[in-house]
């Protein structure tokens, strides 16, 4: 394996790592408003309030990470997806934002106007996060130059779309499990119907998802030619799907938890196994897509960058891991919290 | 006038990044205090450190919270406005900013989870652990940003450093560019003035609270600490500003003639005090100078000239209105933080600066001082290397994303706005909350604990309430 590859896989892990950390959190969001309750709002925040911070490091790290491994495919995307990118930015602002502030007050029109903000940005950001990846799929609108130009509603078709909704359940349904974990009581009840409910509109999308690709964009699945083993992903992504309602039916929430960590990690793994050699794939001629090596710094450079990686990186995972051991557990609301 | 995207993003970049810069100097500057104020807990086991280090880590996460929202943006943006800058630059940035994500980003926002919501979940030992990983994260983040930007200050050789080939420059030696001509004068200066904006925040609340008559014995305390590190930073940094200046005569001549408004190279270099530099007249208006004195602190003699404008090509000039004042503002405030610190201490030796209500409320109000001058360092720095982003290799103009329009600039200028408004709001509204509160409020919590089930692999245990990054502890 190259270095270039060895930095794709890298930059899959870096958004498997935050698709899975932060895609709970976002997930919290989504279903948010479906409870009533101040209090219960309050335990649904306080299950995120210490780890969301850190989560979103994840992302800045891929982006830094991309930059750094991939400069002219980063720059080509964050210029092309221009709207895009600020629309997302705004939604991960005015989260933190609304965070921070919907329990500075307690009047009900304040903390609802807070807790809309907070809800409706998360949808918005993992809506847009997971058009953006559809988007790669497809293909984009890259000229011979490396610039791509694409507004935000010409990303609007309806592969994207789908894709977004995928992400949008998928997270709901990997947020909902990860408060079944955190809550107790009459809440845990209705988290399990949540549970459901987004598993089944999940599952119904990722079919749809899977036959669209397959019959729409065979080259998804060109890499599976040379790299049979690549089946056993999707193997795998199938029995990670079906664990979690077997988990949830079993009383085993953490194993669901798991079984949802893996289906997003595979799903990323399928996306990178889509994408390979490319990192931009071009809509129109294929000569004009980005492969690792066009888009890639120097030789150099990727390797500093895998020592730098080789070195700190277990210790990121040694302390992450502390730190959710240390914030195991139920939440509750006390005096202390939103 | 018209604006065009380049333009426009430069006002957008400006914007952002002096927006964001409020907070990082700031989480510098309390991180070491937070770790001077928990030391002393864990060594004398007096309770008033205790309560100082629980507020203050409260204070510190919510500047760390707006730090963040804010520092996405600026990672961003280096692709959505700059992607011919990012495309030349990102081979030479790339390990930098590999070192900057695993061992900054990650160290200071996990253990600060710790930091915040970990008083009663792990040992005082490892809690202060903590408080140390967060304040060498944050410095940690400074010093890999200051070496990349003091690589497009300070390019160094090509074919030594680095390399121009594939249309970008690529890294040639990793070690030239981490300890470029500039890096670590500028990284110096940097940490610095962070510590001053640390130091001047924490005598500011300390003297509110004095004059107030609240926590009295408590504030006068962190009073005396923060006074020391601003001292010592403000002497210090005094020291780093002229070596560094020195350095930017050797390494980027024009920046400094701009800095001091030298238009003509001449003998006995004079260095302005104030004045009015006129670009068209070529010299120095309503100002007051002392002759050869710049001769004297560049060449360490009165006569040697000092290099001026006139030298480099018109095209190549900085502007110098902006940078001339910005430079003299921000010598001037430093000026201030010394003689105001040591007005302090000389006070605290004579036993009276807690009776000095005027002394006392000039370091109430004085904390928006070292703001403006953190700020205006880097106008300097920044406008002074125009119209370079990389120094003699890559024009401002030229770096500009070329897919994007005006339109959708002004877009996003005007979106900042709205959300840095709101943001900007959010924050004074909760460090007024925090102020007014105070320290002691803490210490009458009761623990609200509960026997409840956890992660099935964490086996059942007791928990409390989950807090979140600004409220830990708070009461309602």
């Amino acid at each position: 394996m190259d270095l270039n590859t060895v930095w794709f896989v890298l930059l899959g892990i870096l958004l498997a790592g935050y698709a899975i950390l932060d895609g709970f959190d976002l997930g919290v969001g989504t279903v948010y408003l479906t409870v009533k309750k101040d209090d219960e709002r309050r335990i649904l925040l306080n299950s995120i309030g210490p780890l969301w911070d850190g989560n979103e490091v994840w992302l800045v790290t891929f982006g830094g990470a991309l930059f750094a491994a991939f400069p002219n495919a980063y720059a080509s995307i964050f210029s092309g997806f221009y709207s895009a990118f600020m629309l997302v930015l705004a939604a991960l602002i005015v989260r933190a934002v609304s965070i921070e502030f919907r329990s500075k007050h307690e009047g009900r029109m304040w903390r609802a106007f807070w807790d809309t903000l907070f809800s409706v940005a998360s949808i918005v950001a993992t809506f847009v996060f997971g058009v953006a990846v559809g988007n790669c799929i497809w293909g984009l609108p890259i000229g011979a130059d490396g610039e791509l130009s694409a507004s935000l509603f010409s990303l609007l078709h309806p592969y994207p779309v789908l894709v977004g909704l995928l992400t949008v359940a998928g997270v709901a349904m990997h947020g909902s499990i990860y408060l079944y974990l955190k809550t107790e009581g009459e809440l845990q009840q209705r988290i399990h119907n949540w549970i459901w409910t987004s598993f089944g509109i999940f599952l119904v999308l990722y079919l749809l998802t899977t036959i669209f690709t397959l019959v729409k964009i065979p080259r998804a699945i060109q890499n599976f030619d040379r790299a049979p083993w690549a089946w056993t992903i999707v193997v795998a992504n199938m029995l990670a799907i079906a664990n979690i309602p077997r988990a949830i039916s079993l009383k085993r929430p953490f194993y669901a938890f798991l079984s949802s960590c893996a289906t997003i990690a595979a799903l990323i793994v399928l996306f990178g196994a889509a994408l390979f050699p490319n990192i931009v794939v071009a809509s129109g001629n294929p000569a004009h897509s980005l492969t690792i090596y066009d888009a890639a710094s120097s030789q150099k450079t990727l390797g500093i960058m895998l020592l730098v990686a080789i070195i700190g990186m277990p210790f990121v995972l040694a302390y992450t891991a502390v730190i959710y051991w240390t914030f195991r557990g139920k939440v509750q609301v006390g005096r202390l919290t939103y | 006038m018209d604006l065009d995207v380049a333009d426009l993003s430069r006002l957008q970049f400006a914007l952002t990044i002096m927006f964001h810069y409020l907070f990082p100097p700031l989480t510098i500057g309390l991180g070491v205090l937070l770790v001077v104020m928990e030391g002393m807990y864990l060594k004398t086991k007096d309770s008033h450190y205790e309560m100082l280090a629980r507020f203050w880590t409260k204070i510190f996460a919510v500047n760390f919270a707006v730090g963040t929202a804010s520092g996405i943006v600026m990672e961003f943006q280096f692709g959505t406005n700059w992607a011919v800058y990012s495309r030349y630059v990102g081979d030479v940035f790339g390990s930098a900013l590999a070192a900057e994500g695993i061992f900054a980003f990650f160290l200071e926002s996990g253990f600060l989870a710790v930091l915040v919501f970990g008083w009663d979940k792990v040992s005082p030992k490892m809690h202060f652990f903590s408080t140390v990983m967060v304040a060498l994260g944050s410095l940690f983040s400074a010093v890999w940003i200051v070496i990349a930007n003091s690589w497009q200050q300070t390019p160094g050789a090509v074919n030594e450093t680095f390399r121009i080939a594939n249309g970008r420059a690529e890294i040639l030696d990793f070690w030239k560019v981490v300890f470029s001509a500039s890096s670590m004068q500028r990284l110096t200066h940097v940490l610095l003035g962070a510590f001053i904006m640390g130091a001047f925040f924490v005598m500011s609340v300390m003297a509110y609270y004095i004059l107030k008559d609240r926590f009295v014995e408590l504030a006068k305390k962190c009073f005396i600490i923060a006074l020391l590190f601003g001292t010592v930073s403000s002497v210090g940094i005094l020291a780093s500003g002229d070596f560094q200046a020195r350095k930017v005569a050797q390494t980027q001549p024009p920046k400094l003639a701009a800095f001091e408004g030298v238009f003509r190279t001449e003998r006995a270099t004079p260095m302005y005090l104030f004045g009015v530099p006129d670009a068209e007249a070529q010299r120095v208006k309503y100002g007051v100078a002392l002759p050869g004195m710049l001769s004297f602190l560049v060449h360490h003699d009165f006569e040697t000239p000092v290099t001026g404008l006139d030298r480099t090509p018109v095209a190549d000039r900085p502007p110098v209105g902006i940078t001339f004042q910005s430079y003299h503002i921000m010598v001037a405030l430093g000026m201030f933080f010394i003689a105001l610190t040591l007005a302090g201490l000389y006070c605290h030796w004579r036993g009276t600066l807690y009776r000095k209500r005027w002394l006392l409320w000039t370091f109430v109000v004085a904390v928006v001082a070292p703001v403006a001058a953190n700020q205006l360092g880097w106008v300097a720095a920044e406008v002074g290397r125009q119209p370079w982003v990389v120094y003699g290799l890559l024009r401002t103009r030229d770096a500009v994303s070329r897919s994007i329009t005006a339109g959708q600039v002004w877009g996003s200028i005007a979106m900042f706005c709205v959300l840095y408004g709101l943001l900007f709001f959010v924050w004074l509204y909760v460090m007024d909350h925090k102020i007014r509160r105070g320290p002691e409020a803490d210490l009458t919590m009761p623990e609200k604990t509960t026997a409840a089930g956890v992660l099935e692999a964490a086996g059942r245990l007791a928990d409390k309430g989950g807090p979140s990054m600004t409220e830990a502890r708070d009461g309602e």
